[in-house]
């Protein structure tokens, strides 16, 4: 069977990389082949999930990477697959023929593959390894058209936010190799020794909430939508910000055990959930209010791992997967026929392609949570969870309910307006405010299709889930506590979510006339609560102060002191030279002068004179004499 | 069998100082990349027959000056042995990218010829005296590389710079040898025999001054903070196959003298102030990415990361001296870890030196601002560049990964804090690689006036395979890292050993 999981993660990595090398040499096919692995991809998927193959390799001493399709990764893996091969089917009309698309098909592939690896590892290295790898192709993927300075910035801001919060995991890998969990294994994190597990979780929490650009790291989600439609599409649905919610839905015991990690990750869902939906409701441009809404989705999920509901996690995850996908698919759509994705610019949209229209409307009742729509649904049971851990949580979850439903009306009513008198007008205005790469082609069937079909899920997949219905997904994905909502808690969200919608549908029409003052809070809101802004002046902009500081002090002071030794040494030299000079070599020098004047006196006696011998004689007689008689 | 490996190359060099004058450049490059192949495939044909588990293989000992006990002792085990094969691989690559050299071309030549045996040599060799020997001239041969085919005016200054202070260095490391084998009785610089004896066990203060001379030689070759200040200059002003050889090799000295000869000598005084190490590798992480990210020389940038990365391995080897509160598979990972990121920074610096020299032949600067949107005039070369920055920012799938996890990993348990501190290394370097990227590769066009009016031309089939090779390399390292792992496990092991005893 380990064959078949091999196969799984082969089939879209090998295929991408083998795209991405090839570059444009085949681009007229590699929309066939890249649809083609996906779609190999999906089979195998489906496979996986009836046979639930498990496999393992060597890796580090004592340490192997293991992965295995269980319950949870059952029904990811699938899902992975599906909206990968749904928005292959939708990427050549975003991706013209003279775009490199084996580049970008062999980078979707790529991306997809390691969500795969991601989902399906049960050892912390494997699944480090594709994180980072999905890290590392979403900075392609987003910095696609590499040529506009903006897009490749937003690719570093995202790319750099995430690897910060992936810190955690490596933090967490060596927390648990020194807390006694040699094998590195996810289950048996829980039993890490002392602190380390503490440690340990921290990190997986930390990793987790960047990756699912939680509070406070959504900013990073804002910089992701300068990418291809298909990539937000892809990356907002069931990848990359799935990823980090999945992972905390996986390592519930472990939250549960630290005592602490569990009611945090709640309570940052929650108010992630809240926060980014008020966000939402602030945006002017499509994209963003999407971006926005997928980090307050997200909450959800991170608020049901965090109250120890994978199930209700799970659906929550697969109904927002379908329903987001599908509307950045349209978005995307529209961004490159009308040019424009901001929201007074798109009025009608959905009047010009009916089919893709009827796709969006569908996909943003269901992210608006009305009922009976999948998200509904879903997140009936993940506030069901939550009102058994804490009353706070539930009320928090349902404002943010309530949120979800006006952000989404928002979108929903500009773009069902009428078609504006001057919309060339419009047109332009839009086009000069976000400068979006504009193609006269419309919308074509292949990005119709796939958002028809994702929306459809959106709008069904609820009924999965319904009680008396939710059997079968129960079982798939195992276990669990049961938190079956109670009918009136049905009924009240439903109230709230179709009374928000009200409200918003009302009240839209009288502000969008409205003179355009953005309160105080209201540009604090539009400009994702600053977060960016508090990033980069409290860590970006410190770091690079401090590397320039570094950099001058190494330039002085540390080339400068081995300079000034080589110096010092240079001066000692000439010091010792001069000493050698006169010191040494002038003592030298007086010796032999010294030599010289005793010499000179000794010859002096020597006159050659008998007479003067005879008095020298004498004299030293009587000096002789005298020391005689002195001593004796 | 490994004296073949190691004198091939200056077999070849003294052939080619012989021949006569008539003999064209092509010809002197194309012996040196045949040499280069031959050696590269007696290595493979080392490692096919080499027994993991085996220990010290391939030995060949004979007396050299008996009377000092100074033999010539070779043999090669699982630290040693990747290093020989990726030196043999990364001198190959120099080789296919030095075809296009026009400049004194027999004598550049023979003197990557000499460095090749000096390099093999050195990394092949279990006596001191002839690891010192391989040490110093490692130097001489850099020294003329980089005055004679450096830069300009200031590659003079750089190349003395560089050999006066690895000089002083090596004076150190040649005193602490006299130390150990002072102690041991009967005197010798067998590395085996001392380490079977372990003459300093118990020395306190006499072993740890000799530790203190051993490291700061050994540290200024590495290069460690604070006696790094010799590699930005000499690497800026280096030709970028001198470069490539002395980030991939010659850096790799140091580092490997700590795991074959500090360790299992000294293990006693290492165990002492395993804390010293931890912290010089620690700072020299967090310095030499920081100060890396001020830069806006893409070259002196490099040279910068590499104190970086070679900061990981002096922490793994600090934590592995370690034995309070961690266990021997942490310590062992670490070892490693350590080793594993001597072979990776060989293979992705070197790509990374080959292709800034690449940069540097097309647009004559290496100043990052000159340059723009270059991926638009040379597609492969910026896709080269550009899987090198990411692979040497540690990114999954390449050798870079393979090292830091083990390394961070086996060394969090006994250094909690130095290696939280040392993780921040690994963001700084994503940032300053990707703002590299950014700036040079991607957006609006623009060249440097420097540039030839032909524009900026694409990776010619030389430089490709030169570099290219290099990152499958560690492509192959990164995705199926266990062929090496395989070789260096057990010998980490076994230092790890040393050091507990």
């Amino acid at each position: 069977m380990s064959a078949l999981l091999w196969a799984l993660i082969a089939l879209p990595l090998g295929a991408g990389a083998a795209l991405l090398l090839s570059g444009r040499r085949w681009n007229a096919l590699a929309p066939g082949l890249g649809l083609a692995a996906a779609a190999g991809t999906f089979g195998l998927a489906v496979a996986s999930a009836v046979f639930r193959p498990e496999a393992s390799a060597p890796l580090f001493a004592g340490v192997r990477a293991g992965l295995r399709v269980d319950g949870l990764s059952a029904v990811l893996v699938v899902a992975v697959a599906a909206v990968t091969t749904a928005v292959l089917v939708a990427s050549p009309g975003e991706l013209g023929p003279r775009e490199n698309r084996g580049r970008f098909f062999g980078l979707m592939l790529l991306f997809a593959g390691a969500m795969t690896v991601t989902v399906t590892a049960t050892t912390l290295p494997p699944l480090l390894m594709a994180w980072e790898v999905m890290g590392a192709t979403s900075w392609a993927l987003i910095g696609f058209w590499w040529h506009r300075p903006d897009r490749v910035r937003a690719a570093d801001t995202a790319f750099v936010t995430t690897r910060a919060a992936d810190l955690g995991l490596y933090l967490a890998a060596g927390a648990a190799m020194a807390g006694g969990v040699g094998s590195l294994d996810l289950t048996a994190l829980t039993g890490a020794q002392g602190g380390w597990r503490h440690v340990a979780c921290a990190g997986l929490v930390v990793a987790a909430l960047g990756k699912s650009a939680q509070l406070p790291f959504s900013f990073w989600l804002s910089h992701a939508m300068r990418g291809p439609g298909p990539v937000s599409a892809l990356l907002h649905s069931a990848t990359m910000v799935a990823a980090g919610a999945y992972l905390l839905l996986r390592l519930h015991p472990l939250l549960v055990a630290t005592g602490w990690a569990a009611p945090l990750v709640a309570w940052t869902g929650g108010v992630t959930a809240l926060a980014l939906g008020v966000v939402a409701v602030a945006q002017r441009a499509l994209k963003q209010l999407l971006a926005a809404s997928t980090s307050s989705q997200v909450g959800f999920m991170v608020l049901a791992a965090g109250v120890g509901d994978p199930s209700g996690g799970t659906l929550q995850l697969l109904a927002h997967a379908a329903a987001k996908s599908a509307l950045f698919l349209a978005a995307g759509a529209w961004l490159t026929s009308l040019g424009t994705e901001q929201l007074p610019a798109l009025r009608g949209a959905v009047r010009r392609h009916p089919l893709l229209g009827a796709g969006f409307v569908a996909g943003a009742l269901a992210l608006a949570g009305l009922p009976p729509l999948s998200l509904w649904v879903a997140k009936d049971e993940v506030l069901a969870a939550a009102r058994a851990q804490s009353p706070g949580l539930y009320a928090l979850g349902l404002a943010a309910a309530a949120v979800a439903a006006g952000y989404s009306v928002k979108a929903l009513w500009y773009v069902t307006r009428p078609l504006p008198h001057d919309h060339d007008h419009d047109h332009d205005h839009g086009q000069e405010q976000d400068g979006g790469r504009r193609g006269a082609r419309g919308p074509t069937r292949s990005v119709s299709t796939p958002v028809v079909v994702l929306a459809a899920a959106a709008v069904f997949l609820g009924v999965a889930a319904l009680p008396g219905l939710s059997g079968p997904l129960r079982g798939v994905l195992g276990g669990g506590q049961q938190h079956a909502p109670n009918p009136w808690e049905m009924a009240l969200s439903a109230a709230v979510a179709l009374a928000a919608a009200g409200a918003a549908w009302w009240w839209l029409p009288r502000s969008a006339h409205a003179p355009r003052t953005a309160s105080a809070g209201k540009r604090w809101a539009a400009d994702w609560l600053s977060m960016e802004r508090a990033a980069r002046a409290v860590l970006v902009r410190p770091a690079f102060a401090l590397a320039r500081a570094l950099a001058a002090f190494d330039d002085r002071a540390v080339d400068g002191a081995v300079h000034h030794l080589a110096r010092g040494g240079l001066t000692l030299a000439r010091g010792a030279a001069r000493a050698d000079d006169h010191g040494l070599d002038g003592a030298v020098r007086a010796v032999a002068a010294g030599c010289r004047r005793l010499g000179a006196w000794a010859r002096r006696p020597q006159t050659g004179l008998l007479h003067q011998y005879y008095a020298q004689a004498v004299v030293g007689f009587t000096l002789l004499l005298s020391i005689v008689l002195l001593v004796r | 069998m490994l004296t073949l490996v190691t004198f091939l190359p200056l077999l070849a060099c003294v052939g080619l100082a012989l021949a006569p004058r008539s003999v064209p450049d092509r010809v002197c490059a194309r012996v040196w990349a045949g040499t280069a192949a031959a050696d590269l495939a007696l290595v493979v044909g080392l490692w096919v027959g080499f027994d993991p588990h085996g220990g010290m293989q391939y030995q060949q000992n004979h007396p050299w000056i008996p009377a000092a006990g100074v033999g010539y002792h070779v043999g090669v085990d699982g630290l040693s042995l990747p290093l020989v094969a990726m030196t043999c691989l990364l001198f190959l690559a120099t080789a296919l990218y030095s075809l296009r050299e026009t400049r004194r071309v027999r004598s550049y030549v023979c003197l990557f010829l000499f460095l090749q045996t000096v390099s093999v040599g050195l990394f092949v060799a279990l006596d001191l005296i002839l690891f010192f020997v391989f040490f110093d001239l490692s130097l001489v041969g850099m020294f003329f590389v980089i005055a004679g085919w450096g830069h300009g005016g200031r590659a003079r200054a750089a190349a003395l710079t560089f050999f006066l202070y690895t000089f002083t260095g090596s004076l150190a490391l040649l005193l602490g040898f006299i130390g150990l084998s002072l102690a041991a009785t009967p005197h010798t610089f067998d590395l085996l025999e001392l380490v079977r004896g372990n003459p300093l066990a118990g020395q306190g203060l006499y072993a740890g001054l000799v530790l203190l001379a051993l490291g700061v030689g050994l540290a200024v070759k590495t290069p460690t903070v604070p006696f790094h200040t010799w590699l930005p200059p000499a690497h800026t002003e280096a030709p970028a196959a001198g470069s490539a050889i002395l980030a991939g090799v010659l850096l790799k000295m140091g580092a490997y003298g700590f795991v074959r000869i500090a360790m299992p000598l000294l293990p006693g005084s290492w165990r002492r102030y395993a804390l010293v190490f931890v912290i010089v590798g620690t700072v020299s992480v967090v310095y030499g990415a920081l100060v890396a990210l001020a830069q806006t020389d893409f070259k002196r940038m490099i040279a910068y990361t590499s104190v970086t990365h070679m900061g990981y391995i002096l922490l793994a080897v600090g934590a592995a001296g370690v034995l309070a509160g961690t266990d021997a598979q942490a310590r062992s990972l670490a070892v490693t870890g350590a080793v594993v990121q001597m072979v990776s920074h060989g293979l992705l610096t070197g790509a990374l030196f080959l292709l800034t020299g690449v940069l540097h032949d097309r647009g004559g600067t290496y100043a990052m601002d000159a340059y723009s949107g270059l991926s638009s005039h040379a597609p492969r070369f910026a896709a080269a560049t550009g899987v090198a920055a990411f692979a040497g920012l540690g990114i999954p799938g390449f050798s870079g990964f393979i090292a830091e996890f083990q390394i961070l990993t086996g060394s969090l348990a006994s250094q909690a804090v130095a290696t939280t501190c040392a993780l921040t290394g690994l963001l700084i370097t994503a940032a300053l690689f990707l703002r590299a990227l950014r700036h040079m590769f991607l957006g609006p066009s623009r060249l440097p006036a420097a540039a030839p009016a032909t524009g900026f031309r694409d990776l010619v089939p030389s430089e490709a395979a030169a570099t290219v090779p290099l990152l499958g390399a560690a492509l192959v390292i990164g995705v199926a890292p266990r062929f090496l792992l395989d070789v260096v496990e057990p010998a980490s092991r076994t230092v790890t050993q040393l050091v507990a005893r």
